[in-house]
This record gives structure tokens, C-alpha cells and sequence, in this order.
């Protein structure tokens, strides 16, 4: 049984690299991964769940690091905007100018290159289903489905 | 942030679970049980929950994994919601799980959590209560298989130290013709003001309803074979639901009844046709 008292020393697998640090279990994930890893892609919206600007992957799947205790990513492989550098997701966004502020823009490059690692080739209704989890106040969401198209047009291609 | 300190654990077994719950309470501490911590954080973060200790489910074997033995169906009470609409296992569960919160959130969201849980809307609970579901509940007087009717029925809870383990469903209701239909202030997303499930079987539209009043409510099974009209049907149904009907800033008690009565009809219009 694990259990973790007070500031303790973690171990995260964190865009392949290892990190060892001292948490507290009362801290999320979100706060772990700015203020003590520094990666600061990852963004403070509503820390509430509700604006997704925090996704994260944790083993893959899209995660609201702001409603995720840091210990419950030990032993897991956490990545975040940092490491999908040079992504066809995050090619699409640029190309399709998908951002103004940007601040939301992480949230939403790290939710569709998960869907497009599970579903290639998703439809209009997977595609707004998954994009429901993140807000963006700036943009008309329309060229962020433009890039999720052309994103989707890109894998094809390759393939 | 959370404001506060609290210790966390993982037990592996149900046994270490409650042995902790029970030492821990016995020392004056204020554990709870946590599997997608969702509610458990963000009440957290604003103090309107200071517990001393969170009890991580998720490594349990038993409140993981969903399946069939045939004759029924199970759900372990750490699944997520996002797990059980993909597994389309029990398909009137996964249309109500897939309008909880957003997607993203579905695939941390529990079902034991969303049964468990103080959010007083507890969408999952239409479908299993129509199923005529049992749950099986572990704690401090031991563990027990009940009906889930006898655990949360007229916005009852489970008692301090319980915990959902697991969920049974008869499989024969897992194919039966269903409906889900939830209406929300906004289109898509948000607290429901009106979530209706709803199965067609042996002539009678069973159904249940969130967002009606304070707590899922089983309504009475109706005979829609007959030459009663569906608006009448619906007003019938309606008058089942007991004092007060919710009233707030999302919607009044006057707009929920309307939605509540135009979407009973619908549904009994939908099984009419089959």
C-alpha cells in the first residue's frame, strides 16, 4: 500500500524524462508540473475542470491536470505541450492560424493529437465531441477545425 | 491550489481499505474514499471539504473492470464513465454516461463516484434504477449485495465508511429499445434541467429523471400501448414527482415541468412507433 504524508519525494515520467521531486499529496498535478518542473505549457484557466487550457496526457489519454492529484501520476507517463513539439497537431494549428491569445491553444493541440492517435480518421460528431472538453474565448473554433482537419489530412497522407 | 494538507493512500485490497478508513476515524481524523477526485478537488480547493485523508480505490481489484458472467453485467465502481460508453456493454448506461460533464472529464469520472457523490443529479443512477440494479457495498458492518433502490432511493446515501464496490445489472436490460434524452440550459454541456432515460418492455415505458427534483426519481412504469394520448401519458408521469420541483437561476420549476412533459411524450411517441 502506498502512502504519501506531508512534503514527499516523487518520481514522474514526464515526456520521457524522469523527474524526481518533493510534493505534497494535496497538490494537483497542474501546480507540479509549473511551479516545480517548470513546464509551463500546461495553463492555470478555471481550475475547475471546465476550460481544459491544463490537458495533459497521462498514459495517452487527455487529462485536466488541474482535477488530478500529482500522486496519482506516479508510475504513469504523463506528457505535455512541451513534448509534442513538431507534431502534425501542432503543424495544423499553426498553419490554420487555430490561436490568437494562445493561452487555450495547449489544451486543445494535446486533446486532438490524442484523438487523432485513437481515431485516425474521426468524424465530424467524434471530432466536436472530444473538442467539448476545451474552451477557447478568442477564436470562432472554426479554424480549430480547420486544423483538426487538415491534421487529419496530414495522417492520411502519410499513410 | 488546495489549501489544506491531507495524507493519501492506495490500498490494494478492499480489507486494507476499510482498515484504514476505520483506523483513521477512530484517531479523529475525516478520510474519504476517492477514485476520480474530480468533486473531491475541486470542493477541496475552496474549502467546502477539509478532508484530513484521501483513500485511493482505483488499485482495488474489485472496483475495477466491467464485463459479463452472461446472466449479468458488472461494473466495478472505480470505472470511468468514458470506459463504459466505449465498452457498449449496457448501452441506455453509456448514452446517460457520454452527457455527464465533458468528455475529456468522462474519462476520469467514476461510476461509484457519480453514484456516491454529493452532485445531486447522479445521471448514471436513471439507467441502473430501471435495470433494477444491485450494488455491492463494502464497509464497516461488513459487505452486503443489495438493491440499489434500498441504498439511494429518495436521494438516500450511503452511510459514513460504505463504499461502492460494485454494480450488477440483469443482462435481458441491456438489450432492451431505450432512450436518453438530457435538456441543459446551454446545448450541450451542464447540469441537467431535465435527464430522462427511458425502456420499452412488456408494453410499459419504464423511466426515470434528474433535474426534476433534489434526486433521481424512478417513475411509475406506464402502459403506452392504449389509446391515451402521449401528452397525456406525460402529465400522468408528472404528477408523480413530488414536492418542490427545482427552481433555479438554470431553470424554474414551470420550465422544467414543460421540458420534463414534452420530452415523457416524445419518448412514449418514440415506443409507440415500434
Amino acid at each position: 500500500m502506498l502512502k504519501l504524508s506531508g512534503k514527499c519525494k516523487i518520481t514522474l515520467n514526464v515526456n520521457g524524462n524522469s523527474y524526481e521531486t518533493l510534493v505534497r499529496p494535496a497538490d494537483t498535478l497542474l501546480e507540479v508540473l509549473r511551479k516545480q518542473l517548470g513546464l509551463t505549457g500546461a495553463k492555470a484557466g478555471c481550475e475547475n475542470g471546465d476550460c481544459g487550457a491544463c490537458t495533459v496526457l497521462v498514459d495517452g489519454m487527455p487529462v485536466k491536470s488541474c482535477l488530478m492529484l500529482a500522486a496519482e501520476a506516479v508510475g504513469r507517463s504523463v506528457t505535455t505541450i512541451e513534448g509534442l513539439k513538431g507534431t502534425p497537431v501542432q503543424k495544423a494549428f499553426a498553419e490554420n492560424y487555430a490561436f490568437q491569445c494562445g493561452y487555450c491553444t495547449p489544451g486543445f493541440i494535446i486533446v486532438c493529437h490524442a484523438l487523432l492517435a485513437k481515431y485516425p480518421e474521426p468524424d465530424d460528431y467524434t471530432i466536436e465531441s472530444w473538442l467539448q472538453s476545451n474552451i477557447c474565448r478568442c477564436t470562432s473554433y472554426q479554424e480549430i477545425k480547420a486544423a483538426v482537419q487538415a491534421a487529419v489530412m496530414e495522417t492520411r497522407a502519410r499513410q | 491550489m488546495i489549501p489544506f494538507d491531507f495524507d493519501y493512500y492506495v490500498p490494494d485490497t478492499l480489507k486494507e481499505a476499510a482498515d484504514i478508513y476505520g483506523s483513521l476515524r477512530r484517531e479523529g481524523a475525516s478520510p474519504v474514499y476517492y477514485a476520480g477526485g474530480t468533486e473531491i478537488i475541486s470542493m477541496a480547493r475552496v474549502s467546502n471539504i477539509r478532508p484530513s485523508a484521501v483513500i485511493d480505490i482505483k488499485n482495488i481489484p474489485e472496483c475495477k473492470g466491467f464485463g459479463t458472467d452472461g446472466a449479468r453485467l458488472f461494473f466495478g465502481a472505480a470505472v470511468t464513465l468514458g470506459e463504459i460508453c466505449e465498452s457498449n456493454l449496457f448501452p441506455l448506461l453509456g448514452l446517460a454516461a457520454g452527457r455527464i460533464a465533458d468528455h475529456t472529464i468522462q474519462l476520469r469520472l467514476t461510476l461509484g463516484g457519480n453514484l456516491a457523490g454529493t452532485i445531486i443529479y447522479r445521471e448514471t443512477m436513471l439507467p441502473l434504477m430501471l435495470a433494477d440494479a444491485s450494488v455491492y457495498i463494502s464497509g464497516p458492518a461488513g459487505d452486503r449485495e443489495v438493491p440499489l433502490s434500498d441504498v439511494f432511493s429518495g436521494g438516500k446515501r450511503l452511510s459514513p465508511g460504505e463504499i461502492i464496490v460494485r454494480v450488477y445489472v440483469d443482462a435481458m436490460y441491456a438489450s432492451l429499445p431505450c432512450v436518453h434524452v438530457k435538456k441543459s440550459r446551454t446545448e450541450k454541456l451542464g447540469y441537467p434541467l431535465v435527464s430522462l432515460a427511458a425502456m420499452f418492455m412488456d408494453g410499459s415505458m419504464r423511466s426515470a429523471v434528474s433535474g426534476l427534483v433534489f434526486y433521481p426519481l424512478r417513475l411509475r412504469d406506464t402502459g403506452i400501448k392504449n389509446k391515451q394520448s402521449a401528452a397525456a401519458l406525460a402529465q400522468q408521469l408528472f404528477s408523480e414527482a413530488p414536492s418542490p420541483i427545482i427552481e433555479d437561476v438554470n431553470g424554474s420549476a414551470g420550465y422544467r415541468e414543460f421540458i420534463f412533459k414534452k420530452t415523457a411524450e416524445n419518448a412514449i411517441i418514440h415506443f409507440r412507433k415500434l
